[in-house]
């Protein structure tokens, strides 16, 4: 169905290769509208949107990009596609919108998309280039789905807005944790899932910068 | 044609001049083709809030646009009044007039002494809302900003009748910490302002967000609890309704409002 490079492509950045647990790239965003799942599902689906769109056109007018420009145009084009984006959702899903402010529109300094294009799209054709912003859309999402449900569930006791552990303030029995709607709980829980990444894939831990140098080749002109 | 080499300074420009026009015509047809649905979305989003402060719409109640429509047209007059003299006025039109357009230019506002709302122009004109309950005014609901942590705060609050007791007050736009200041926007503080006095017996503006908690109503009328960890935005909104309901806000409005109320003309 699919050749081997669109598979891996797709499949790659889910877990082996993901853009947030391996490249560590969108931080920023995954920081920011993970307070509660409805904002982070919108979020991934107007990156997805937008890594699919700037991948294909970037990967299609490859061999036509005079290669001294080539990061403006990538620019260019993605946050003409931001734009769009941002003005459907502020036509569609105005409340959602709202509550994203301006975190649509930094999707174009989102290096995922811009690493993507520079990385994949100026290199494969249009095809590969598809599943490959697909695939990263979705590791992308998977951690920020995992993120928020987290600090939904715990710091606001709802999930998708609705209510599953009722508040002391509303006279249930739950005290939310304070922490998990603030932004530095995002770094504690993706630091935590890298972590957790790297346990079970130690592929992806970093080789040791340090290079050892063996005793004899010092001395001489040193 | 023949096309110059690609890493020609001929090409270059070329190509960059072509991918800004191409790019340049989705972005243009958006922003003109969606206006109109998103002036519609911003529009209801303030008439829901307009009635949600007058409980003719409860907390997380969804409503269709046209219900919103309807429901508003059904109960709330929205009037023009002139800030400084408090009269009612037919100079602009209530229905259309964007009172935060009005305020930004010189022409249609005035500056005000400085305030710790950081409020420095107020628009000549603003627009507040009557709700009507049996051809009487049940309510009266006004336009309010200020500053709080990190930027202007706006909503509205609503006052009973009498024009002194607090029905309700809600944000709909600001930008304070979700889950510290952000709280204002929660119903159950929101609620808490319900029943309290905004002014003293010797017409001063009286109420004001406290540090901790605060009694019933009843035995405690001008206190409001502080939100716990948002002390600034806590004072930012007592700020914002100090203005607002003093000599330069509409200060002027309610004392007009109250005399005609009291010679029973209303």
């Amino acid at each position: 169905m699919l050749d081997k490079k669109s598979k891996a492509a797709l499949v790659d950045p889910l877990f082996d290769d993901n853009p947030i647990g391996k490249q560590v790239l969108g931080i920023c965003s995954a920081l920011a509208v993970t307070t509660m799942l409805s904002t982070s599902v919108v979020m991934c689906l107007a990156v997805a949107g937008v890594l699919v769109a700037s991948n294909v056109i970037i990967s299609a007018i490859r061999n036509l990009i005079p290669s001294s420009i080539r990061i403006i145009v990538q620019l260019t084009i993605i946050s003409s596609l931001v734009i769009v984006c941002d003005q459907v959702l502020k036509a569609y899903a105005y409340e959602v919108s709202k509550q994203l402010s301006v975190f649509v529109g930094l999707i174009i300094t989102n290096c995922i998309l811009m690493g993507r294009a520079e990385a994949f799209a100026m290199q494969n054709g249009p095809v590969p280039s598809f599943f490959d912003a697909l695939g990263n859309a979705g590791g992308y999402s998977v951690v920020l789905v995992a993120v928020a449900f987290v600090r939904e569930l715990f710091g606001s006791g709802s999930l998708m807005g609705v209510k599953v552990l009722p508040l002391v303030t509303e006279g249930g029995w739950y005290t939310p944790n304070g922490l998990l709607v603030l932004s530095p709980a995002a770094f504690f829980l993706i630091g935590g899932l890298i972590w957790a990444l790297r346990v079970f894939k130690p592929k992806q831990v970093e080789k040791e910068l340090v290079v050892h140098i063996p005793a004899e080749s010092h001395g001489g002109a040193a | 044609m023949r096309v110059p080499p690609r890493d020609s300074t001929a090409y270059i420009v070329g190509f960059a001049a072509v991918v800004c026009l191409v790019c340049a015509i989705p972005i243009a047809s958006a922003a003109v083709l969606l206006r109109p649905k998103q002036q519609q979305n911003q529009r209801i989003d303030r008439l829901s809030k307009v009635l949600g402060v007058a409980e003719l719409m409860r907390a997380g109640e969804r409503l269709s646009a046209t219900d919103v429509e309807s429901r508003f047209e059904r109960s709330v007059v929205a009037r023009a009044v002139e800030l400084k003299t408090g009269a009612f006025t037919d100079a602009v039109d209530a229905r259309t007039f964007d009172q935060r357009k009005a305020a930004g230019d010189l022409s249609t506002s005035h500056p005000v002494p400085p305030n710790e709302a950081r409020v420095f122009r107020v628009p000549n004109h603003a627009v507040v809302y009557e709700v009507m309950k049996d051809g009487k005014v049940d309510a009266l609901v006004l336009p309010i900003q200020g500053y709080g942590l990190w930027s202007t705060m706006y909503g509205f609050l609503a006052l009973e009748a009498d024009a002194t007791t607090i029905s309700g007050i809600t944000f709909y736009e600001h930008g304070e910490t979700p889950g510290l200041g952000g709280e204002i926007e929660n119903p159950a503080w929101q609620a808490k302002w319900k029943g309290r006095k905004a002014f003293g017996d010797g017409g001063e503006v009286k109420v004001k967000v406290i540090k901790g908690a605060a009694g019933p109503p009843d035995d405690d009328p001008f206190r409001v609890d502080g939100l716990s960890g948002a002390t600034i935005t806590s004072r930012g909104v007592s700020h914002t309704l100090d203005f607002w309901l003093g000599p330069d806000g509409f200060g002027p409005f309610l004392d007009q409002y109250r005399a005609a109320r009291r010679e029973g003309g209303r």
